[in-house]
């Protein structure tokens, strides 16, 4: 017996006075909501993903949305989503896929954080009168440095390892050409080299028309080694070892063979039209030892030149692996909360696995600081991270940068719909179909998330400025800076902060 | 807001506590009567050779036994006396102030570059975070601190520290807002060789405390100050830092300017920041500190707080105010005011 279909979702309507039928509508949606029938443009809710295309683009502000609009009968514990859930894998059997980050309604504790400002004690300074300093460098520094002097000059006896030099402690995180189309990731590409930043390319290789921002870019290796080769390492400012990811720990990536057009195909170095599935664990690492030869072989290959970083999901033992990657070469600890997005992961995984960034952060920093090592390596947050006050937050907390995902694609036009998996997005980030990454002009949207980069850089030094700070280094860690607010005993001795009016 | 001074008299000529009793007592304006502090090196000529641990006792009869019990284990007490004090009108004796001259046994240290000094770290350390009621406020060789809650004039008459002589002397002018009354917090904060006296508030504090803790010190005094003495202690007797480029980690300059810089210099300093960073101290300060060799008066990277010198013979002086320099030393020349970051340095022969 059918157990019958499950109410819609969203319930798109189109005001017939307001409409001029000019089928912008039917052109911008991918999925197929609309069709026009005689004089009049009909719908169908049910395929609707709540992009918001089809609003942005309508003329006469003709198309309204609503969200559930067949209520269950309510209930706390079976809510519409466990039991659609149910109803899902009671037709199919499968694992549930879904897109962007983490959407339980866990308590985010970056919320309940508050920044300090400076009053009458010591004077707040003026970002737009006085020098700020944003710039950051990534990478292993010395514990101490050696001097002689030579014919009366002092001369620095102590050699530096290779740092990337960030004007802003805001990077772009690793979202493979793939994942994201060509147009979205030129545009990411073109707004960190304006800000004098970084991003990463995800697991996707380097497309030859990126080479001229190689410069700011982070080749990533993987566990499916997809676009890894001498000259893909060569071109990377930095490499990136990615572990795991926030949105899915402890598993691997899968990119939909859909997904995998021709030019994907040649820069992933993969078959045309073919799954990518990443294994879970790398076939070489299976202890923190294999790590350090992967860190010390990718250093090897590149002559020593760049810095490796290493990403893990946050979990609940990444103190403690952060502890041993800070000692295997690597440069860098790129630690992704569990509100971090992804193209497609099973939803139990996104929904139920990993840590917050913000109690990830502070207990890596802790327990390097208890070891001594915390020059060692530098600590890149991600995943959850939405604001200024975010990267306020978690650089306090202990971060030397971030990484933004969800973020900078808002900056492009994404809705957050969450429907990345599926290959079609309407905005031309998440999609392969020339169509539809023909719609984001790497001219505008580079535009857009430069401009946001420049405005939580502005923030960022407004908020230093308020707490006397001119520097990041002196935010950096400096969680006698940050308050509590009515978070419980436990989670402030994790963050060792201090309760609001303490 | 607080008032600083420091002198040093370069050929190690001794002065009495009279002339920074009455150049701190000129800057009241800049205190408010809650605590004042006074650090004298070349204080103790008869035991030069032993470390002066001054302890604040509570009730010396329920912690100094314990006190002699952790300085026991490390070392022997070759003298030790109550410090001498004298009933003012508006010091309520809080604390017995005590002084031990002790010297650690080296051979429980091995493997050190400088064990004497470890071990006494070790022990202000241990001793200020282990035993409540006791309080180890000044530790160097041959020098002393003087510190209560009151003004200059009846801390320094507390203490008669006109009986007292040393070639280089710091004075503290208190207007506390973090821990008023407490004898502990007022200045000059002092651990092994290295006395701080400072006006300001350190907005990085929570990053200077962690770094520095990461290395064995323990923050006990529950304000900013002290980590001052324990990142010169790290920067330049643990790394063996020049006092120039400790300052130039403390206070550096901007990357701006780090930029334009001549190549080597600015390797140097690009080194510098990446290593310290950390270390840097934010926020307005003016800080004078000193050990017995030199004496060191810097501000923060943008000036906030002031700070001037003046040379008279052999001396050199450091302060919040000129005035109170004049008042020690009318016939003062050559007062500057140092640029932003920039150290002042007095080194004794």
């Amino acid at each position: 017996m059918s157990i019958g279909s499950v109410p819609l979702r969203y319930r798109i309507s189109v005001d017939r006075d307001q409409c001029m039928l000019c089928e912008r509508c039917i052109d911008s949606c991918p999925y197929g909501v609309f069709r026009k029938e005689g004089e009049q443009i009909h719908v169908n809710s049910r395929v609707c993903v709540a992009c918001h295309r089809c609003i942005s683009m309508c003329p006469r502000d003709a198309i309204s949305l609503v969200e559930r609009p067949v209520d269950y009968r309510s209930h706390p514990i079976w809510t519409p989503q466990v039991r659609e859930a149910i109803y899902n894998q009671a037709r199919t059997g499968k694992i549930i896929l879904s897109g962007m980050g983490n959407a339980q309604d866990y308590p985010v504790i970056f919320d309940r954080l508050l920044l300090d400002a400076c009053q009458v004690t010591n004077p707040s300074i003026d970002p737009l009168r006085e020098p700020m300093e944003l710039r950051t460098y990534l990478g292993k520094k010395p514990s101490h440095l050696d001097f002689k002097t030579v014919d009366g000059d002092t001369v620095l006896q102590t050699i530096l390892s290779p740092n990337l030099m960030l004007e802003t402690p805001i990077m772009i995180g690793h979202m493979s050409y793939g994942a994201i189309s060509l147009n979205a990731q030129q545009s990411l590409a073109r707004a960190v080299k304006e800000c004098g930043t970084f991003m990463g390319t995800g697991e996707g290789g380097l497309h030859g028309s990126l080479y001229p921002f190689q410069d700011h870019m982070i080749v990533q290796v993987a566990s499916g080694r997809f676009g890894v080769d001498i000259n893909y390492l060569e071109r990377g400012a930095a490499i990136e070892i990615k572990i795991g990811q926030g949105a899915k720990p402890g598993i691997g990536g899968h990119l939909p063979g859909e997904k995998v057009c021709a030019d994907v195909s040649c820069t992933r170095m993969i078959p045309e039209g073919s799954d990518a599935i990443s294994p879970a664990p790398h076939h070489d690492i299976y202890s923190i030892e294999d790590l350090k030869q992967l860190v010390r072989s990718l250093k090897e290959a590149t002559e020593w030149k760049k810095p490796v970083f290493v990403k893990i999901a946050a979990v609940h033992n990444s103190a403690a692996i952060a502890a041993g990657i800070a000692r295997s070469s690597a440069d860098a600890v790129v630690i992704d909360g569990f509100r971090g997005g992804t193209g497609a992961a099973p939803r139990v995984f996104r929904d139920h696995v990993g840590i917050p960034i913000e109690a990830a952060v502070a207990s890596v920093d802790a327990k390097l600081r208890s070891q001594g090592i915390r020059n060692e390596v530098s600590i890149i947050a991600s995943g959850g991270i939405r604001e200024s006050a975010d990267v306020a937050k978690v650089i306090a907390l202990g971060a030397d940068a971030v990484y933004i995902g969800t973020a900078a694609l808002v900056a492009m036009g994404c809705r957050v719909c969450g429907t990345c998996y599926k290959g079609l997005c309407p905005w031309g980030i998440a999609t392969q179909r020339p169509d539809l990454f023909a719609r984001l002009d790497p001219d505008y949207a580079s535009v857009n998330v430069a401009n946001l980069i420049h405005a939580w850089t502005l923030e960022l030094s407004e908020l230093m400025g308020a707490a006397g700070i001119n520097s990041i280094e002196s935010l950096r860690g400096n969680r006698d800076r940050l308050r509590g607010y009515l978070l419980d005993e436990n989670i402030m001795k994790v963050l060792d902060i201090k309760t609001v009016g303490a | 807001m607080c008032g600083i001074i420091g002198v040093i008299d370069r050929s190690r000529q001794r002065m009495d506590g009279t002339g920074i009793r009455s150049a701190l007592s000129r800057m009241d304006e800049r205190g408010s009567g809650e605590g004042a502090g006074y650090a004298a090196y070349g204080a103790f000529p008869d035991y030069k050779e032993y470390y002066a641990l001054h302890v604040f006792f509570d009730n010396p009869h329920e912690t100094k036994p314990l006190v002699e019990d952790e300085l026991s284990k490390w070392g022997t007490v070759e003298h030790q006396e109550a410090v001498p004090t004298f009933e003012q009108a508006n010091i309520r004796k809080l604390h017995i102030p005590w002084r031990f001259f002790f010297k650690p046994e080296i051979q429980l240290m091995p493997r050190s570059i400088t064990p004497a000094d470890d071990i006494v770290t070790h022990l202000v350390m241990k001793i200020n975070s282990s035993i409540p009621g006791a309080l180890v406020y000044s530790s160097g060789k041959d020098l002393a601190v003087f510190k209560a809650s009151g003004w200059p004039e009846e801390v320094a008459d507390f203490y008669r520290i006109q009986d007292y002589k040393g070639y280089l002397w710091l004075g503290h002018n208190r207007y506390p807002t973090n821990t008023p009354g407490w004898w502990g917090g007022a200045h000059p904060f002092n651990l092994l060789h290295w006395s701080v006296v400072h006006n300001g508030e350190i907005t990085s504090y929570g990053t200077n405390r962690r770094y520095i803790e990461s290395y064995g010190y323990r923050c006990s005094m529950f304000t900013d100050t002290e980590v001052v003495a324990y990142l010169f202690d790290l920067l330049i007797r643990r790394h063996g830092l020049s006092i120039e480029t400790a300052v130039k980690a403390l206070a550096p300059p901007f990357w701006d300017e780090i930029d334009r810089m001549p190549g080597r210099e600015r390797e140097i300093m690009r080194a510098i920041r990446l290593t310290y960073g950390p270390a840097l101290m934010n926020g307005p300060f003016a800080i004078v500190v000193a050990n017995h060799d030199s004496m060191v008066g810097f501000t923060d990277r943008i000036k906030l707080r002031p700070l001037v010198s003046g040379e008279s013979g052999t001396r050199l002086y450091i302060s919040s105010e000129e005035a109170a320099i004049r008042t020690m030393d009318p016939g003062v020349g050559d007062i500057t005011m140092p640029r932003a970051g920039e150290p002042i340095i007095g080194r004794a022969q």
